[in-house]
C-alpha cells in the first residue's frame, strides 16, 4: 500500500511545498489555473510589453491542459494534462514571479528545473488518459482571459482532491529519472 | 462517420482494454499499477457517459479500403468524411484541435480536415478505419533512413531509442507502430497504419511477428513504465508493417500511440 495522499490547498506558500518529495502522491484542493501553449505565448508578450498578466503567478499553480467541450451539467469537459516541455521556454518567466506549481506530463528542461529550485516551485505529474476522472475533480471553471483561443483560453478552476504526483521537487528529485533507473533491466 | 468519430473517442477497443488489463497483472511497480487502474476506471466512466476519455481528441485519421466495384454518387467521399468529422466532433463534445497551417495557427473550428489514406481493394465493399491520433505521442515519433549495411540491428536500436527519447512524453503504456521499407513517406504511412491493427494481433509473417515480440521485450526493459513513473509495462504492443524497398535503402518509421489508443472501424 502506498502512503496516504498529502492534501494541499492552493494557492500555496513556499513553506507548504518544502516538505514535498519526488513520488509523493498529492491531492490538490482550491484554485488552480489552466493555461497552455498559446496562452503562455501571450503571457510572455504581456510581460515584455509591461502589461498585466491574466493571472497572478504568486503562490499559484498552472495546469497545462486544453479541455474538451463540457456536456451540459459538467463544470468542465474532459481535461487531462498536455506535454509540459512545450511550455519550457515560458515557464521561468512565471516561476520568477512566484509560480508555486505546474501540472503536466513529460520531461522538463534543465533551465526550468533550475528555476524551480531557485525560486521555489514544484512540478506535478497527472495522467493524460484519465481526463474524464480529472474533470470530475473540477467543481467550478471559468474562462478568465484569452477567450478567443477556445480550448487554449486561460481558465480559473476550483478543484477538490485533484490527484497528482510530485515529479520534480525542490531538491533535485526527478520521478521520471528515478523510476526509469529503478525498473530498467 | 459522425458515429464513428464519437465511438472512437468514447469507447476504447476491447483488444486495447484487454491489453491494459494484462499490463495491470504484469506490472511490478506499485505506482505503475495505480496508473493503469486509473486508466481502466477512466475508460469505464467515459463509456458510460459518452464523453471523451482524453481531452486531445486528435487528428481524425482514416484508412479507406475502397472496393473497385463501388461507385460513389451524390458527392465526393473526402467531403463526406469531413462532414462526418464536423458533425461528430461538434455533437460528441469533442475538442477541435486542427489549426489552418503550422504558421497561421488559427483553429479551423471543426477539427477538419480529416487525414485520409485511400487503398484500392477488390469487390464491392467500403471499409473505413478511424484512428484518433493525439499529438503528444505523435510529436515523439521519428523516421530514419538507415543504410542496408546498418540493417536489422540498427533498426531495432532506432525503435528502442525513439521510445527512450520519448520517455514519459508519449503517455505510456504505448502502442508502437513501426513501418519499414518503401521510400521515405511510405515508411511513415505504414507506421501509422500499423497502429490500426487490433492491439497485440501479431503480423501474419512469422519473422516479423518474432521481431514484434523481441522489440516489445526490449521496450519493456527500459523501465519507463506507465505514465513514465517507472515500471515494467512501457508498451502494450509493437505492430510492424513492411514494404519492399530500394537496393540502397532501409527506411524505418516509428509512430507512437499513447495509452488512450483509439481506433474504430465500419464497413458499408
Amino acid at each position: 500500500m502506498s502512503p496516504a495522499p498529502i492534501r494541499l490547498e492552493a494557492p500555496l506558500s513556499k513553506e507548504e511545498i518544502e516538505p514535498l518529495r519526488t513520488s509523493d502522491v498529492v491531492r490538490l484542493n482550491g484554485v488552480i489555473y489552466i493555461a497552455r501553449d498559446a496562452a503562455h505565448a501571450r503571457m510572455k508578450r504581456a510581460i515584455e510589453a509591461g502589461e498585466p498578466l491574466p493571472l497572478d503567478p504568486e503562490g499559484n499553480i498552472v495546469y497545462y491542459s486544453g479541455p474538451a467541450p463540457a456536456r451540459p451539467g459538467y463544470a468542465l469537459g474532459p481535461a487531462g494534462p498536455t506535454t509540459a516541455s512545450r511550455m519550457d521556454p515560458y515557464s521561468p518567466l512565471l516561476i520568477e514571479r512566484g509560480l508555486r506549481g505546474m501540472i503536466g506530463k513529460g520531461l522538463r528542461s534543465e533551465a526550468v528545473i533550475e528555476s524551480m529550485r531557485e525560486h521555489g516551485c514544484v512540478y506535478f505529474g497527472a495522467v493524460e488518459g484519465t481526463a474524464a476522472l480529472l474533470a470530475d475533480c473540477v467543481k467550478e471553471a471559468e474562462v478568465i482571459a484569452y477567450e478567443d483561443l477556445g480550448a487554449e483560453g486561460v481558465r480559473r478552476l476550483f478543484v477538490e482532491e485533484f490527484p497528482v504526483v510530485v515529479v520534480n521537487d525542490l531538491y533535485g528529485g526527478d520521478l521520471y529519472r528515478e523510476g526509469r533507473g529503478r525498473w530498467r533491466r | 462517420m459522425r458515429d464513428l468519430c464519437i465511438e472512437a473517442n468514447t469507447r476504447l477497443p476491447q483488444e486495447h482494454l484487454a491489453a491494459l488489463r494484462r499490463a495491470l497483472e504484469a506490472e511490478e511497480a506499485e505506482l505503475g499499477r495505480e496508473v493503469i487502474e486509473r486508466l481502466l476506471e477512466n475508460a469505464e466512466v467515459a463509456r458510460e457517459r459518452c464523453i471523451a476519455f482524453c481531452q486531445d481528441t486528435g487528428y481524425a485519421v482514416f484508412f479507406v479500403e475502397l472496393g473497385s466495384d463501388v461507385r460513389i454518387s451524390g458527392g465526393e467521399i473526402g467531403s463526406a468524411i469531413d462532414e462526418g468529422v464536423r458533425r461528430g466532433y461538434e455533437e460528441g463534445y469533442l475538442r477541435k484541435s486542427m489549426v489552418r497551417s503550422p504558421i497561421d495557427r488559427t483553429n479551423t473550428g471543426d477539427n477538419t480536415p480529416a487525414v485520409v489514406y485511400y487503398e484500392p481493394a477488390p469487390g464491392d465493399g467500403l471499409k473505413l478505419t478511424m484512428l484518433v491520433k493525439g499529438a503528444g505521442c505523435d510529436n515523439m515519433s521519428a523516421l530514419k533512413m538507415l543504410t542496408p549495411a546498418e540493417g536489422l540491428q540498427a533498426m531495432k536500436r532506432f525503435v528502442v531509442q525513439t521510445i527512450e527519447r520519448a520517455g514519459p512524453n508519449a503517455s505510456p503504456p504505448l502502442t508502437v507502430g513501426v513501418g519499414m521499407g518503401g521510400p521515405f513517406e511510405k515508411a511513415a504511412v505504414l507506421a501509422k497504419k500499423a497502429l490500426t491493427r487490433p492491439s497485440g494481433e501479431p503480423n501474419s509473417d512469422p519473422e516479423l511477428a518474432f521481431l514484434e515480440r523481441e522489440l516489445l521485450d526490449e521496450i519493456n526493459a527500459t523501465g519507463i513504465g506507465p505514465a513514465g513513473y517507472g515500471g515494467t509495462q512501457t508498451a502494450l504492443a509493437v505492430h510492424i508493417e513492411s514494404f519492399p524497398t530500394h537496393i540502397a535503402a532501409f527506411p524505418v518509421a516509428v509512430n507512437l500511440d499513447c495509452h488512450s489508443h483509439r481506433t474504430a472501424s465500419a464497413e458499408l
